[in-house]
């Protein structure tokens, strides 16, 4: 295994006149493949830890280093290519142009990154299908359901390949269906061989990562590993039944 | 008695048909107990059982009798308790940490791994079992969020009496 994102003593302060200490001291490793869900109350930092490893957002002491490069420490212009190339980014509110097109919100990522627009939009039919949106690829936004609109910017986030995906409770606007419609689509990535870090409350969605840590008051509060599925036994088979 | 509901049956078939339902939900069922609960039931009124004429090896066939029938509509009829007031997680939970046994915050996490990787179980068992299966999952996975939520709040509880003092 090799090591894709190290975050090393991360603080992050608010304010100058009385400080707001939202992250103190986390040390985090994801290593490339891996499924890791942040989880803790509202206010523990999970999100602001998940903006300062996914260089959304600057620390105020501490390093973050991805895919070998030191990035807190970059300019902009620098961190942006990075971001565009190496992470992909799934919010809680799906953050799509509502001006766009759902084929075209993933189109301008891949644009970004100097693609020819003819290539990217290509790319995107399969990758839209492939999260089940063929026959939708023309629809704007707001004529998308809330799980609709969070599979497209799921294409969106996955346009450039990232190696790092995050994610912002993915699942926190979405149904109980559609949520679990995309935590399938999120583990399948991850079987695919997606990195993952989500901050998430849903416990489904961290019961589907590797590893899950707790947050509290802006700190590491506990650190747990999964095993494989276990079968489950079940009472009687179900076909007896109806 | 609810095995009884349909046909005739036999003690054995009793057995078989209890086994197959409810197999891993239960406690197996040996002959002998069978057999002494059909004996109380046909004591109270509740089944009638007859050697079936011309079997000579002398089984007895079991059906309900009317008071019987009766018996299991009532059963079936009254809703179950809804408070859930034995937890086994809050027993050891409230004795180990009143005599200092164990540390609480340790028991909370260990428990909460042991749930989140019941919910990855449950999420991971194939839908094809059946519909009754895949309710008893969506049912379980329900309760498991619940729990998870449960011990938060234990967890937040306790962090603010400490802070109390």
């Amino acid at each position: 295994m090799t090591v894709l994102l190290e975050g090393k003593g991360l603080v992050k302060t608010y304010g100058d006149g009385t400080k707001v200490e939202a992250v103190r001291g986390v040390d985090l490793t994801l290593e490339r493949g891996e499924f890791v869900a942040l989880m803790g109350p509202s206010g523990s930092g999970k999100s602001t830890l998940l903006n300062l490893l996914a260089g959304l957002d600057r620390p105020t002491a501490g390093e973050v280093w991805l895919d070998g490069q030191r990035i807190d420490r970059m300019s902009e212009a620098a961190l942006a290519k990075i971001r565009r190339r190496k992470v992909g980014v799934v919010f809680q509110f799906f953050n799509l142009l509502p001006t766009l097109s759902a084929a075209e919100n993933v189109v301008l990522p891949m644009l970004l990154v100097g693609r020819g627009r003819g290539d990217a939009r290509r790319a995107v039919v399969p990758l839209l299908d492939g999260l089940g949106l063929a026959g939708r690829h023309d629809a704007a936004p707001k004529q998308l359901s809330g799980g609709q609109q969070q599979r497209v910017a799921l294409a969106r986030a996955l346009a450039n390949s990232p190696d790092l995906l995050v994610g912002d409770e993915p699942t926190g606007n979405l149904d109980s269906v559609a949520a679990k419609e995309v935590l399938g689509l999120l583990r399948e990535t991850h079987q695919a061989g997606q990195t993952l870090l989500l901050a998430t409350h849903d416990a489904r969605v961290a019961a589907a990562a590797d590893r899950v840590i707790t947050l509290r008051d802006g700190q590491v509060s506990g650190e747990k590993v999964l095993q494989r599925a276990r079968p489950v036994d079940f009472p009687f088979d179900g076909d007896r039944w109806s | 008695m609810a095995m009884l509901a349909g046909e005739r049956e036999y003690g054995y078939g009793i057995k078989q048909a209890f086994e197959a339902k409810f197999g891993d939900l239960l406690p197996v069922m040996n002959a002998g107990q069978i057999y002494s609960t059909l004996a109380r039931l046909e004591r109270d009124g509740l089944v009638v059982g007859e050697v079936v004429p011309g079997d000579n090896r002398g089984k007895r066939l079991y059906q309900l009798t009317d008071a019987g029938r009766q018996e299991l509509a009532g059963w079936i009829e009254t809703p179950v308790p809804g408070a859930r007031l034995k937890d086994e997680f809050f027993m050891k939970f409230a004795v180990a940490t009143s005599v200092g046994l164990a540390d609480p915050m340790t028991l909370i996490e260990r428990q909460r791994l042991e749930y989140l990787q019941s919910l990855r179980d449950l999420d991971a068992a194939p839908d094809g079992k059946g519909p009754a299966a895949q309710l008893l999952v969506d049912g379980a996975i329900l309760h498991l969020k619940a729990d998870l939520e449960w011990l938060d709040l234990i967890e937040s509880r306790l962090t603010q009496w400490e802070r109390v003092g």
